[in-house]
């Protein structure tokens, strides 16, 4: 028996018996794609399942993309706890290799956000199973039987059986329909909300989980490719000999040469393979060759910044309005304006992209490191001219991602190297190929101008966005921001301000663009939270308080209903509102937790920030310190966190902490191109957060909430450089409206 | 020349040129020792050199001949190492990807100073990278490991 329930509509759950027990395979699909599947006649393609073995095991296998978020544990612990199971025998399984498993695509945060509820009615259902069985076998009424902690217990006389024994028993009972399922109450949760230890760290500390740097085929060769310095270059002459001479290559393959646009293709050059890393590297170095560069090669970061600036002072197209910000302007007592700058980033996740491939006539596999298994698998037969149904995608342990490795080209690389060697293929990215030939996050000029009214008052407020989309990487043509980039702490400003007028600008692309962790947020929240604290100044009055004034009254924004352009992170505005109320809370509990109004050490002072993205309010303090030469540390960082209901509450602190340091790697990073060719290189030039700069503690305060479960994993990011700035000022009078911040400042 | 890695003997002619890194992961596939830089900028490739931490990224083979290397797998042989102990009391790993780095880089530490006050932590950390920011949790569990180990 194998019949899911209600086909016709929420086809998520089946239960079935296995060898030794008890098998309920899960679709997490969202249900929208659930029922485009079931329109096309696709059969039931479950994603994760949960076997209760007749020795009480219960194991958990979930193709999930582990990049650090713990998604695994967190879905276990889900499913654990309405499963009523003991922890301890709860086992969690990579489904890497099978292709049984399916490889649907769900991002970290997403997977558990959409799923919270579906997973507790798949545990909540099986426990059912289990109850159903026993009073089956004691020929009982099911409701006098309990199930705790893997244990069934028939309440009038005491007798009991443990989960293995039931198991198989359990398989033969008809599945409960999940939704009429009563599941617990908060405060029943054993493992949800808890601290729930990651499944993976044994493995990690020990030196034995696998990467995608990490995998090793049979006869596998690796392969190292240089690749054209400028976007869109090739290659006019090449010299492989010495580069052959290499002892242990085998192999030098040119690369199909990239046009636009650059989607998630190869991007060129010439493939050096080896029997091992090391002389395939030796190897690339050892190539000779001549560029063709192309019109790119007239990028030059600093001119581009110029430009976008001027383009900031013009009018742009407006993508928000209400009331008359020039009439406003006009009136004000007193006008401010500032300009902000972000340059490029590069997600330089710890891990650089790898990915191995074998590829034979009909088939390929793929092993690789991959945020995305469904579009590497769509990219390598397209690019292979196979159907996708003959590509499997392996998904290792991530060493960090933060976007990159949403982006397949990696795969596609392996996938074409694979195929005209004959041999299994493991592309490797060195650093610099990391930093060099990257998706970069977008660089950013913004200019805001405000209207103080004589009391103070914000009264206009006039913000232009200008920035290479990320649409530019998929369409070329494509020179203005989109709604998708504009809904990232732009278009869906809190403020409550009378007059207010966004508009955005052209800006055309000379470089791959791509997702960074929190993506076009870093730059908005930059821009606008360091306004804020310069109205503030302006005001003369305390920043956190003339924050809270800004934001106004607690009430719900209506972006549609004003008519903008707004997809709410792909949620839907009525289970995840604009809740000013909830912003301003967030506000006022990290002020507290820091002391805020307090009288702090010598020479040290704080800076705050707000800011509401994936549908999390997170308000950030930072505490600098700054030394008459003008170097800066920072001693203390509060966070507050409003996500909703949380499933992991140690995972939260984790990725609020390691958010807060990912914003301040943000802050002083910077990716600059000259004629075309990225200037950085390796993490000497390319600045990240070291163990020495990084804040002496992080204080993290997540607010209790019933609110349905948002983001965690990005939006401690954007509010941090805006803190961290805000707090400069205070201490040196000096306002930083262009990043990347100097580890030192020049102090008059 | 031979080479002891995690107390085997291992004859070696190969390219005497070859980074340590590359032997142990490509050669004897143990790939617990990770590639982060190549530049020994970020610790990440972090072994034991006859007990002294280095990067195996940058240290060619001819260097190790008739010494001692230990990679993470052979950290704690005699059960687990105090760090990985307190690597897992205070739940440090993200991705997980620079943490043998991290743990090899303190093990070396810990053992030259097994008292260290919170800036010689730093100083001593400040090369390896973690790019996912566990930075602060690594701090308080190479102190609960120190205070294990005392
Ligand atoms: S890989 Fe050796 S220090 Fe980075
Ligand atoms: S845990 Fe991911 S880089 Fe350190």
């Amino acid at each position: 028996m194998s019949a899911p329930f209600n086909p016709s509509r929420r086809r998520f759950l089946t239960a079935s018996a296995q060898t030794s027990g008890l098998l309920l395979t899960l679709n997490l699909l969202p249900a929208a794609q659930l029922m485009a599947q079931a329109d096309e006649g696709e059969g039931f393609m479950p994603n994760l399942f949960v076997a209760i073995d007749s020795d009480g095991t219960v194991t958990v296998t979930c193709h999930r993309s582990e990049m650090g978020q713990q998604i695994r544990t967190s879905i276990a612990q889900i499913i654990a706890d309405e499963l009523e199971a003991d922890w301890d025998k709860v086992v969690i399984k990579q489904a890497t290799g099978d292709p049984v498993y399916g490889d649907q695509n769900t991002d970290g945060s997403r997977s558990v956000r959409r799923n919270l509820t579906r997973l507790r009615q798949a545990g909540a259902a099986a426990r059912q199973l289990l109850r159903q069985a026993a009073a089956h076998t004691w020929g009982v009424p099911v409701d006098q039987c309990e199930a705790i902690n893997h244990v069934v217990t028939h309440q009038p006389s005491g007798r009991s059986m443990g989960y293995g024994e039931l198991a198989q028993t359990a398989a033969s009972q008809t599945l409960p329909d999940p939704e009429g399922i009563p599941l617990k109450t908060r405060d029943q949760w054993r493992y949800i909300g808890k601290a729930v230890q990651s499944v993976d760290i044994d493995n990690v500390v020990h030196g034995k989980a696998v990467y995608g740097f990490d995998v090793q085929l049979p006869d596998m060769q690796v392969a190292v490719i240089a690749r054209p310095p400028v976007l869109f270059g090739t290659v006019r002459r090449l010299n492989d000999e010495a580069a052959r001479a290499v002892a242990g290559v085998t192999d030098v393959i040119r690369m199909p040469a990239l046009e636009a646009p650059a989607l998630f293709k190869a991007l060129g050059g010439v493939a050096v393979l080896a029997g091992n890393s090391w002389a395939a590297i030796k190897g690339r170095d050892a190539l000779e060759i001549e560029w063709r560069n192309g019109s790119n090669a007239r990028y030059n970061s600093d001119d581009y910044m110029q430009q976008m600036l001027a383009t900031s002072r013009k009018s742009g197209e407006v993508a928000r309005e209400h009331g008359d910000v020039d009439e406003a302007l006009e009136n004000a007592a007193q006008r401010i304006t500032a300009e902000y700058t972000v340059p490029h980033l590069s997600q330089a996740p710890m891990e650089p992209p790898a990915a191995a491939a074998r590829v034979s006539a009909d088939s390929a596999e793929i092993w690789a490191c991959t945020q995305t298994p469904q579009s590497t698998r769509r990219e390598v037969a397209r690019a292979l001219g196979m159907e996708e149904s003959q590509v499997t995608v392996n998904v290792t342990m991530l060493g960090g991602a933060f976007g990159r490795k949403s982006k397949p080209d990696f795969s596609v690389e392996a996938a074409l190297l694979a195929k005209q060697s004959g041999k299994p293929v493991k592309v490797l990215w060195t650093r610099e190929d990391d930093i060099r030939f990257g998706y970069f996050h977008s660089v950013s000029a913004q200019r805001v101008e405000a209207g103080l009214d004589a009391d103070g008052k914000t009264v206009a407020w006039l913000h232009r966005t200008v920035f290479p989309t990320i649409s530019s990487t998929f369409d070329a043509s494509q020179t203005y921001p989109s709604a998708g980039e504009l809904r990232l702490g732009f278009a869906d400003n809190p403020f409550d301000i009378p007059n207010m007028r966004l508009e955005k600008g052209q800006a055309k692309a000379h470089v791959r663009i791509g997702w960074l962790r929190s993506v076009a947020n870093v730059y908005h929240a930059f821009a606008v939270q360091s306004f804020a604290h310069e109205l503030a100044v302006a005001a003369k009055r305390d920043p956190k308080d003339y924050l809270l004034e800004l934001i106004g009254a607690p009430r719900h924004i209506d972006l549609p209903g004003a008519g903008v352009e707004y997809d709410n992170y792909g949620d839907s505005l009525r289970t995840y509102p604009i809740d000013t109320g909830r912003l301003a809370n967030v506000v006022r509990i990290v002020a507290e937790r820091a002391g805020w109004d307090a009288k702090r050490a010598q020479g040290r002072k704080l800076g705050i920030a707000v800011h509401r993205s994936f549908l999390t309010y997170v308000a950030t303090v930072v505490e600098v310190e700054v030394d008459e030469r003008g170097s800066w540390r920072i001693p203390e960082v509060y966070v507050a966190i409003d996500a909703g209901t949380v499933v992991n509450t140690d995972h939260v602190k984790a990725q609020c902490e390691g958010g807060s340091i990912y914003g301040l790697s943000c802050a002083i990073g910077q990716i600059t191109a000259t004629d075309g060719v990225i200037d950085q290189g390796n993490f000497n030039d390319y600045l990240v957060t070291r163990i020495n700069q990084a804040p002496g503690s992080i204080d993290v305060h997540i607010v209790e909430s019933d609110a349905a479960p948002a983001g965690v994993g990005e939006p401690s990011t954007p509010p941090f450089a805006p803190a961290l700035c805000n707090a400069l000022y205070e201490a040196t009078g000096q306002r930083i409206r262009e990043l990347p911040v100097p580890l030192r400042l020049s102090l008059s | 020349m031979k080479v002891t890695v995690n107390g085997k003997v291992i004859d070696y002619s190969g390219d005497p040129q070859m980074p340590i890194l590359w032997f142990v992961r490509d050669e004897l596939g143990m790939t617990g020792t990770k590639f982060g830089c190549g530049m020994a900028l970020c610790g990440a490739c972090t072994v034991h050199l006859d007990g002294q931490a280095i990067r195996s990224c940058v240290t060619p083979m001819s260097v190790a001949a008739d010494k001692s290397i230990t990679t993470i797998e052979g950290l704690g042989s005699e059960g687990e190492h105090a760090l990985q102990k307190a690597w897992k009391t205070h739940n440090v790993p993200q991705c997980g990807y620079c943490q043998s780095g991290q743990i090899m880089q303190a093990a070396s530490f810990l053992s030259q100073n097994p008292n260290p006050s919170d800036s010689e932590i730093e100083t001593a950390m400040t090369g390896n990278i973690c790019r996912c920011g566990t930075y602060t949790r690594i701090r308080a569990a190479i102190k609960t490991a120190a205070e294990d180990l005392a």
